[in-house]
């Protein structure tokens, strides 16, 4: 595992490294003072170089670097979706539960791959109960706005986001002992799309995907996205335990996902009337700019491989 | 007690402030919006909105540590200085300067209090509402003591800063704080014009802070 976790970050270090020096020859040669979209892309790369090497510390700390690290980031998650929804006094102690119970049991059920209580938790007890509980608080205002807020935040922020180290308890035969690899593959291809459909939809981006929902996503950026970002997943097949060809498809199907949940974290965020999440990262926006679409692909990853590829 | 005597932060107060700050960090990601002023170490009253108890721990946050080492909260004395465990809080640790509302003795007076710290080249955090404001109102009518201190010393800056959102991380009655981010928005100076009555002032100081609030349909 040592030589392929090698391969990628000496190619991940390439690729900032080159993204770095093509960011300051175009700002060197732009007219000043620089346009946002250079000093936002600026911005972009220097924290895509924090991001990655923090990721890449916690990938050293195995298991409980990546428990601990996708905890924080459901934390950082659940706080920006929190903090954009209606809330009302009297929903104090379930937003206390959501992030004093809540994320540390769920990413409990992550260490001990309790799988059965995993996938279930939120989904049926917090689904029920949490309604439950501000059902007893007696104030009905709004209240049917506000548990279904309750319940999206904790579902996108705690529950999918939680996929992402439950990856490590799959048991995928001949592949034992390398599932940080899997981890590495998702977000690689996942955060690489993104990235792709960016650089796309910037040099060929002429036709709005949906000009009501996201002003910035073009079909250009999406099929030149998804299509280089397939490649790249068939590229790194030899961290997998996939085919190439098996893993352009899994990578066609996560960056879909990917895709998809943007559209609905634009589409809320335009329902809120906020262009960013937060500002926790910046020239990114907030936590959940960062991670949207891996929100989405993560579950769908996990599911595919479980179905597809244990015992 | 108006000749109290202000040293810059002792180690208690030092470390108190900055585990406080990044607490507020932890919990809220506080971060400042500086919307017609920029942060500055020249002697200021910061004004703002009151509805919890981190309040004013959230506005030091977004000062820097020059800054924090030389601003005190105004607080109240019938509630802080009750016992000696508040009062150590209060001035040993927070460093707060503590005034009465019920004052009998000369001494006791708030605004000669609040005068002899400016008067050491400090700065102040007041809460003009008086109280935390537990309405349903975005901000209760000003008391007159930012209109006294800046006829008294008009080459203070007033700066109106509007803390966003920590109504809901800490509700009226709670002690546990829900992580929701928090915004903390400083406006332009404000200063009594020449001939400006008292309550022509207050009203405008009242509207100015009031215009801060980047959410105004939020605060519910």
């Amino acid at each position: 595992m040592r030589h392929e976790i090698s391969i990628l970050i000496i190619g991940l270090l390439a690729v900032l490294t080159t993204a770095s020096i093509v960011a300051a020859i175009l700002s060197a040669r732009a007219p000043k003072p620089l346009s946002s979209t250079l000093v936002n892309l600026t911005q972009r790369i220097n924290a895509w170089w924090v991001m990655v090497v923090l990721i890449t510390v916690a990938f050293f700390f195995g298991r409980y670097g990546m428990t601990i690290l996708f905890a924080l980031i459901s934390f950082a998650a659940l706080r920006e979706f929190v903090t954009l929804t209606h809330t009302s006094r009297s929903d104090h102690w379930v937003l206390l539960g959501m992030f004093g119970i809540i994320i540390p049991f769920q990413y409990w059920l992550v260490w001990t791959a309790w799988y059965g209580l995993f996938v279930i938790f939120i989904p049926v007890y917090c689904f029920l109960l949490m309604p439950a509980i501000t059902a007893l608080h007696g104030d009905t205002e709004r209240f049917l706005e506000r548990i279904a807020a309750q319940q999206w935040a904790v579902m996108i922020s705690v529950y999918c986001v939680s996929h992402v180290p439950a990856l490590l308890t799959l048991n995928v035969p001949d592949f034992e002992g390398r599932n940080l690899l899997l981890i590495a593959f998702l977000i690689i291809v996942v955060q690489g799309s993104d990235v792709l459909q960016y650089i796309f939809g910037k040099l060929f981006g002429k036709h709005r995907f949906s000009p009501n929902v996201s002003p910035s996503k073009t079909w250009e950026g999406l099929i030149g996205g998804l299509v280089s970002a397939s490649l790249l997943g068939a590229l790194l097949s030899f961290v997998t335990p996939f085919s190439p060809l098996q893993a352009a498809a899994v990578a066609f199907i996560a960056c879909s996902m990917g895709f998809l949940g943007g559209l609905v974290a634009s589409a809320i965020k335009r329902d809120q009337g906020v262009k960013d999440w937060g500002h926790l990262i910046e020239g990114h926006g907030g936590m959940m700019d960062r991670t949207d679409s891996l929100v989405f692909a993560a579950p769908v990853f996990f599911h595919i491989v479980r179905y597809f590829w244990t015992v | 007690m108006n000749k109290l005597s202000l040293k810059t932060f002792t180690l208690l107060q030092t470390v108190t402030s900055v585990g406080l700050s990044a607490l507020a960090w932890v919990v809220t990601g506080v971060r400042p919006i500086w919307n017609g002023s920029l942060p500055s170490d020249r002697q200021r009253i910061y004004f703002a909105n009151h509805t919890s108890h981190g309040d004013f721990i959230l506005l030091s946050a977004c000062l820097s540590e020059k800054e924090r080492a030389i601003t005190h909260a105004v607080a109240a004395g019938e509630y802080w200085g009750k016992s000696r465990l508040r009062r150590f809080i209060a001035e040993d640790m927070l460093s707060s300067v503590l005034i009465n509302r019920q004052w009998t003795k000369p001494e006791e007076n708030p605004i000669e209090i609040m005068l002899s710290v400016l008067d050491q080249g400090h700065s102040l955090i007041l809460f003009p509402e008086g109280t935390r404001n537990m309405t349903e109102e975005p901000l209760l009518p000003f008391r007159s003591g930012l209109y006294n201190l800046s006829m008294a010393r008009p080459e203070v800056e007033l700066i109106p800063c509007w803390i966003e959102n920590m109504s809901r991380v800490l509700p009226k009655g709670q002690f546990l704080p829900v992580p929701l981010l928090c915004r903390v928005v400083f406006g332009a100076p404000v200063a009594v014009a020449p001939g400006e009555e008292r309550r022509a002032f207050l009203e405008r100081a009242h509207a100015t802070l009031l215009a801060l609030n980047p959410r105004p349909e939020r605060d519910d």
